[in-house]
């Protein structure tokens, strides 16, 4: 290993890992709406799919099927938007766009995992990036240790935790925020998804998942608080709902009731001392 | 050109060659591994050669192990969060309800393991005997195993590389003294890896019963679950069937029902009678259930006429079934 920056980095200037000691509680979704949010502001975005048995991040983004392209560089990125000027500010990489079937199993051990996040660090060519997001599967294993050992010269800002608030959840992110210190992963802030959900009948809100055990993981473990994200069905429609004619995701998402959460969430991000920036 | 990741070897070997088998290979992991008059000059030579030969002599000593286990079941899904250690839990709590049963849980989950909480255990510690480690006991005919017993502080994070975690779950399936057990239910991590394939081949010889899969509504949970389901298929797992988790939610104040995980392409289902799997049904968001977990109390004792309830013992009846107990 060079202790260099890797070449596919040299044109990114922020890097941003979305991490989760526990399953399904929104990694990919997080990381689609903070995607979202700032391909909104004209950013130019990358997300990194390193959930290798089981990615999300086509789906979410409408991209299933397509297909990633080898070039003389190196892998192109499927581009999900693009603005006026055709410049493309959302580009995705996933495991999911080099299986020939979506229901196919990527059974694979750890050694094999280890070698294709470094094909994904290496060998992407995503040229000029404002952000690259990267989402990884639950768990504290191959997965999290190649990346950051990938990463470990790419002077990446540091890592998003979610959880959801049950006590279920925060133990397994409590694992996490240990690892993150192990690995020297800076920790930017805790998100607190699925934080109640509003009945759309009555208005009552119901805390489904409990209430408020995010805020108080990062209250005992003096991590920052960025928000919490109430369960909203309408934007698993807007996800679902994606054709070829519907209007692109970036401007269907500006309308979501999330929107403003998560402006609100970058641009805490944004406020912070960003480390890194070539 | 498209890139393409190939699927024709799905169950990759453990080991990676230099290059390509030549013509006239005795094969990698066969006894003249390294030996043949084609190894000569062969760049795999010294691989094949430290390969272990024959099958894994642990095998034999889990299948001993095991033998006085009646019947196995894993409970997967390919996606996280969807309610695999919460069956896990249920279903032990909901076999151990019948005194005459004994039942053990085993969590597979290295990295995140939940079940202790949920089964409120997660204070405990393993204790080694002769016998081997003895099971943390819930009560009398209930015993649990986790790397939760081991860790030296509860938020302790188990950093660990598949061959690590290979190695936990070999121990757990030989040195682990059950004594006699009618179920063992084994609870597993998401995904389909280093966990998903230690498991399979190491307690094929001791007679799996099937899997039970478990999913939420909502296509990108599906999906991952497809996927799964692919790994059953391919690893020869029977799946014993499938259960919808998180299907709808009934406002406690309106009682209006929403569904907070829609399911767009028919939920589980669907999916269900497109490939062929028996569906054992649906149960309902009740928050109860995560409060309840969370606290490692019994859902289906504190509340056993609630409609979740109801729904999970049909799912346990009919997997009871599904192995020829007939209850």
């Amino acid at each position: 290993m060079t202790d260099q920056a890797p070449k596919s980095f040299s044109q990114i200037k922020h890097v941003i890992l979305i991490l989760s000691g526990k399953g399904g509680v929104g990694k990919s979704s997080v990381t689609t709406q903070m995607a979202l949010t700032l391909a909104s502001q004209g950013h130019k975005v990358g997300v990194l799919d390193i959930d290798l048995t089981g990615p999300s991040v086509p789906r979410f983004f409408g991209m299933e099927g397509k297909s990633i392209f080898q070039s003389e560089r190196g892998w192109l990125p499927v581009v999900a938007y693009s603005d006026a000027n055709q410049n493309a500010l959302l580009k995705i990489m996933s495991l999911g766009f080099l299986l020939n079937d979506r229901g196919s199993s990527v059974v694979w051990r750890g050694p094999k995992k280890t070698s294709m996040i470094k094909q994904f660090v290496q060998d992407v060519v995503w040229g000029e990036l404002d952000y690259l997001l990267i989402d990884t599967p639950p768990g504290t294993s191959d997965e999290h240790i190649a990346i950051a050992e990938e990463l470990r010269f790419a002077r990446t800002d540091g890592a998003v935790l979610v959880t959801t608030p049950q006590d279920i959840s925060t133990a397994d992110v409590k694992k996490e925020i240990n690892f993150c210190k192990k690995a020297n992963i800076k920790i930017l802030g805790i998100i607190e998804n699925m934080s109640g959900f509003v009945c759309p009948h009555c208005s009552e809100c119901t805390n489904i998942f409990s209430k408020g055990g995010g805020l108080k993981l990062s209250e005992t473990h003096e991590i920052d608080f960025l928000g919490a994200v109430p369960i909203d069905p309408s934007f698993v429609d807007m996800i679902e709902g994606q054709t070829e004619a519907s209007q692109p995701l970036v401007t269907l998402y500006r309308a979501s009731a999330l929107h403003s959460i998560f402006s609100s969430i970058v641009e805490d991000l944004q406020t912070k001392d960003l480390t890194s920036g070539c | 050109m498209a890139a393409e990741v190939s699927n024709s070897k799905i169950l990759q070997p453990d080991y990676q060659l230099n290059e390509p088998e030549p013509e006239h290979c005795p094969g990698p992991e066969s006894e003249k591994a390294g030996q043949g008059d084609a190894c000569v000059g062969c760049a795999n030579k010294d691989i094949c050669e430290s390969l272990p030969k024959g099958p894994d002599p642990d095998i034999e000593l889990i299948t001993e192990n095991l033998s006085q286990i009646g019947h196995k079941i894993l409970v997967l899904s390919g996606k996280g969060g969807v309610g695999k250690s919460t069956f896990t839990s249920m279903l032990a709590w909901a076999l151990s309800a019948d005194e005459d049963l004994q039942v053990g849980a085993m969590d597979l989950d290295i990295c995140g393991p939940s079940l202790p909480q949920m089964l409120g255990c997660a204070e405990e510690s393993i204790h080694e005997s002769g016998a081997g480690w003895s099971p943390v006991y819930v009560a009398d005919n209930l015993a649990a195993i986790s790397i939760q017993f081991m860790l030296p502080e509860d938020d302790s994070a188990v950093i660990w590389r598949g061959s690590k975690k290979n190695a936990l779950i070999k121990r757990f399936l030989k040195d682990v003294d059950w004594d006699r057990l009618d179920y063992l239910v084994v609870d597993t991590p998401p995904g389909t890896s280093d966990e998903h394939i230690s498991i399979n081949k190491l307690m094929k010889e001791s007679g799996l019963d099937g899997a039970l899969i478990v999913t939420t509504p909502q296509e990108v949970a599906l999906l991952d679950v497809r996927k799964e389901i692919d790994f059953c298929r391919k690893a020869g797992i029977k799946i014993l069937g499938l259960v919808e988790n998180m299907s709808g939610f009934v406002c406690p104040n309106c009682k209006g029902e929403s569904f907070i995980f829609r399911p767009t392409t028919g939920g589980g289902q669907a999916l269900c009678k497109e490939l062929g799997i028996p569906y054992l049904g649906s149960v309902p968001l009740d928050p109860r259930i995560g409060q309840a977990c969370d606290k490692g109390d019994s859902f289906l004792d504190l509340y056993p006429d609630s409609p979740a309830s109801i729904a999970i013992l049909n799912v346990v009846e009919h997997l009871r079934d599904a192995v020829g107990d007939a209850c």
